[in-house]
């Protein structure tokens, strides 16, 4: 209460921070959020359920544009960037509040830096500070504790100084896109523990404190998670939802039927075996948006005979992607012949996996297996779950009348499937990848040798050489040129077969408006409003 | 009695003991733990979240400070929900499916035990067959069809309750149903078969020559001993309806403890299997012995011993 009295001055009222008269039934958007949230502190999380609340609660430096996600001034009005790309500063907005009233100041986010990469708190997501930031890396390794080493800086109240390792040309993106910039109300954090402390109660109702559009009122665990108008958001005036009502709708069917029997606005996803039922019958429900994501393939490139790029040349050229889509996948998906996603920030792969069967064959043939005479049998792995189960039938049906080459299949539970993957314990499978923001550096960042999620143990040195090349590019068409020739290279030696690129298919009211159709599947809720 | 029920609450001991260290090892066997995630951190950070939990250290360590910490009554921080402990989401879903399961257990017993009755009473009539062909259509139909059925045409088609969720007395209904109904069918059939065997028995047949009127002989002399079947069921299948059902919680949306149940092993959430999985074992344990009382309290023949 002391220190909401200290500032009484600079607090705006509720109606001053121009909060509009509520209109004449409260616009309450029910949406349907998939599983139950872990939990809601940004530096914690990193499931898309989170990412929803935290989009509803929280703001950063930046935010996105609804329509096509370029970032945009969120609590800086502005920023600069030094000519050598090496340090960007950012002006803070006049008179920013918590949703307690309380300013928010450099100090919160300075801090809220300093826990992110606290060793302690083991943020899982603490590498999107680290990878980039000057300095941050040796804190996180305990080799220097002085924090003001680090290259995260406030030169006066208003202006933050970031000074990063190298030049990172997405760095904006991912403070627009991502949330792991984002700072967090640090007295209320300190209220409940110690800075770096993990899951502390900070984050209940009642407790948590936010600097977005909205504000957390209820939290009732696998029931409902209700938050409302914030009166200190900055640009509260725009703000068009009274409330949000978050359902943990972790059954398909289950939430279809909710959404049918007028208890949800927006589900997260629709059952695969609707899709068809409701492109026939209410179409107007019916969204299917592309999504930043590609599902392929990965080989163990060490196994025979999968470590002759010959085979898995031909097995990528073997697969009838067209007729995958429309028979088993059935949402709209977009065949995938290279692993870089298309459009993606101005991006699209040239380079394709082109040839025909023929081609195909005599690759296979090459490799010292006419139509898949005396090849090593091939085991694709796959986590349990009917649709992937239909794909690699499909694709094994392909293979086997197009190829002559019989695979297995085999199915494991998703947690022992990643630990085989990651301990490399395969030879061929199912995977995919989501960009957690808009640029083409996520889907090849990842094929460098040893990197973490690579697990194909494909190590191409001038691929290598042209990731780090890239990031020092001046400008991105440069950038992106670099990145053509990467994506040849994985054409080229295919160490996983790309398959289609993902779409996101869910049901929406006809009412629910200021939604835009975006590969992150990233829908600011500030925009969105219901016309009854 | 007393004697007895010592005695059995001294046998448990062991039994939970074997079960949390079960339990506690299959789970470490298993591959991937509760970090094992699509997107692999970096080894440091792994390194930081594993010293956090304490997975870091040996593991006989790991399992004594948490048999210590059960001794103590506290089950630990969940894995999965961090801000959570194993005792809280215990304490917030349990009551959810007990309430679930007792208003289920109602419906259960008020449908299967007269179906069952009537069945015995009547039986080789067309009341026996329709009673009987309901009890099997009951124990035959999933829950998982019948859920969504009854869902499609009292939800959306009627709206004269909520597809799913748990908020008013109303949403208890169909879920309670449901659930209840694959218990009738059981019940009923216990019933039928307890009641048929007590009936031709010879102390029926005197009550019937002293003069008893049938609804006495019945209610009276036959459903006590017809009973037993449908008491050594109801144990077990109390314990298990009580601590949540994973399908109905799922079709129905409803926060009860039988989704921790199967999403907890999923997610490799290791403190809150074992939190389950001790009070399935308590409430299993606990029921039994209750039912093990009752039985000698219905028939007079067994003993305590």
């Amino acid at each position: 209460m002391a220190l909401l009295a200290g500032c009484a001055k600079t607090v705006p009222t509720p109606e001053a921070a121009g909060q509009v008269p509520a209109p004449h039934r409260p616009q309450v958007y029910r949406f349907g959020n998939g599983f139950e949230p872990q939990d809601l502190d940004p530096q914690i999380v990193q499931g898309i359920p989170e990412l929803h609340l935290i989009e509803a609660l929280f703001e950063g430096l930046l935010t996105e544009d609804p329509k096509d996600l370029h970032p945009t001034p969120g609590l800086a009005s502005s920023w600069e960037i030094s000519p050598d790309g090496l340090v960007y500063t950012f002006h803070l907005r006049e008179n920013l509040h918590w949703s307690d009233g309380s300013p928010i100041t450099t100090d919160d986010f300075l801090l809220s830096w300093k826990r992110m990469i606290s060793p302690k708190l083991a943020s899982e997501y603490a590498y999107l500070i680290y990878n980039f930031v000057k300095g941050a890396k040796d804190y996180y390794d305990a080799k220097i504790t002085d924090f003001s080493q680090v290259g995260l800086k406030a030169p006066d109240d208003h202006t933050l100084q970031v000074t990063l390792l190298s030049p990172t040309p997405y760095l904006l993106k991912i403070i627009a896109n991502h949330y792991v910039w984002h700072p967090l109300p640090i007295k209320t954090v300190l209220k409940f523990g110690a800075l770096d402390e993990r899951s502390t109660q900070w984050t209940q109702a009642g407790n948590l404190v936010s600097s977005g559009p909205f504000m957390l009122k209820e939290w009732t665990p696998q029931k409902r998670i209700v938050v409302v108008r914030n009166p200190y958001y900055w640009d509260a005036s725009s703000v068009k939802l009274d409330e949000i009502d978050f359902f943990p709708t972790e059954d398909l069917p289950a939430e279809e039927r909710m959404f049918r029997d007028d208890q949800l606005d927006r589900t997260q996803e629709i059952p695969v075996d609707k899709i068809n039922s409701y492109r026939k019958n209410h179409p107007e429900l019916l969204h299917i948006d592309p999504w930043l994501g590609v599902y392929f393939y990965r080989c163990n490139v060490t196994r025979p005979p999968l470590n002759d790029k010959r085979v898995r040349k031909a097995l990528a050229l073997a697969i009838d992607r067209e007729s995958l889509i429309r028979d088993v996948t059935r949402a709209n998906e977009r065949p995938a012949y290279a692993v870089s996603v298309p459009d993606d920030s101005g991006y699209t792969p040239r380079a394709q996996i082109t040839g025909t069967l023929a081609d195909a064959r005599r690759l296979l043939a090459e490799a010292g297996y006419p139509d898949g005479k005396g090849m090593p049998p091939i085991e694709l792995l796959y986590n349990t779950q009917s649709n992937h189960r239909e794909i690699a039938e499909a694709i094994q049906e392909m293979w086997r009348t197009k190829l002559g080459v019989n695979i297995d299949l085999l199915n494991e539970e998703w947690k022992v499937y990643l630990e085989s993957q990651h301990t490399h314990n395969y030879q061929m499978e199912r995977a995919g990848w989501i960009a957690d923001y808009e640029d083409p550096h996520v889907f090849l960042e990842i094929w460098e040798t040893n990197n973490g999620n690579n697990d194909t143990l494909w190590s191409n040195p001038e691929y290598d050489r042209l990731l780090h090349e890239a990031l020092r590019a001046k400008d991105d068409a440069i950038r992106y040129e670099i990145y053509q020739k990467m994506d040849a290279i994985l054409v080229d030696e295919c160490p996983v077969i790309p398959i289609f690129y993902y779409t996101r298919a869910y049901l929406m009211s006809p009412k629910v408006k200021g939604s835009w159709p975006n590969l992150l599947d990233n829908h600011p809720f500030k925009s969105i409003y219901l016309d009854d | 009695m007393i004697r007895f029920v010592i005695q059995r609450l001294l046998q448990t001991i062991p039994v939970i003991w074997v079960i949390i260290t079960a339990t506690f090892f299959m789970l470490r066997w298993v591959p991937g733990g509760p970090f094992t995630a699509e997107r692999a951190v970096t080894p440091e950070i792994m390194r930081n979240l594993e010293a956090h939990y304490g997975l870091d250290r040996p593991l006989y360590r790991q399992y004594l400070d948490y048999v210590g910490s059960v001794l103590r009554g506290d089950l630990g921080p969940s894995f999965k929900y961090p801000t959570r402990t194993v005792n809280e989401i215990i304490a917030e879903k349990l009551p959810v499916s007990v309430e679930l399961g007792l208003l289920s257990l109602g419906v259960a017993l008020c449908i299967g035990l007269p179906l069952g009755v009537l069945a015995a009473v009547k039986r080789n009539t067309w009341i026996d067959y329709v009673c009987s062909s309901f009890a099997m259509v009951g124990i035959c139909v999933p829950t998982f069809v019948m859920g969504p059925l009854l869902i499609l045409a009292f939800a959306i088609h009627l709206g004269w309750v909520n597809a799913s969720g748990w908020y008013g007395p109303i949403d208890r209904v169909l879920p309670s149903l449901v659930l209840g109904s694959v218990y009738a069918a059981y019940v009923a059939r216990l019933t039928r078969g307890g009641m048929l065997e007590v009936l031709s028995q010879d102390f029926i047949r005197t009550a019937r020559a002293k003069g008893a009127s049938e609804t006495r002989v019945i209610l009276k002399h036959a459903l006590r001993g017809g009973l037993s079947p449908v008491v050594s069921f109801l144990g077990p299948a109390i314990a298990g309806i009580v601590t949540g059902s994973f399908v109905i919680e799922k079709i129905f949306q409803i926060p009860g403890i039988g989704r921790e149940f199967v999403n907890s092993a999923f997610n490799r959430d290791y403190t809150l299997v074992l939190g389950t999985v001790l009070l399935y074992a308590g409430f299993l344990i606990a029921l039994n012995l209750v039912v093990d009382v009752v039985l000698v309290w219905l028939n007079p023949k067994l003993k305590f011993e």
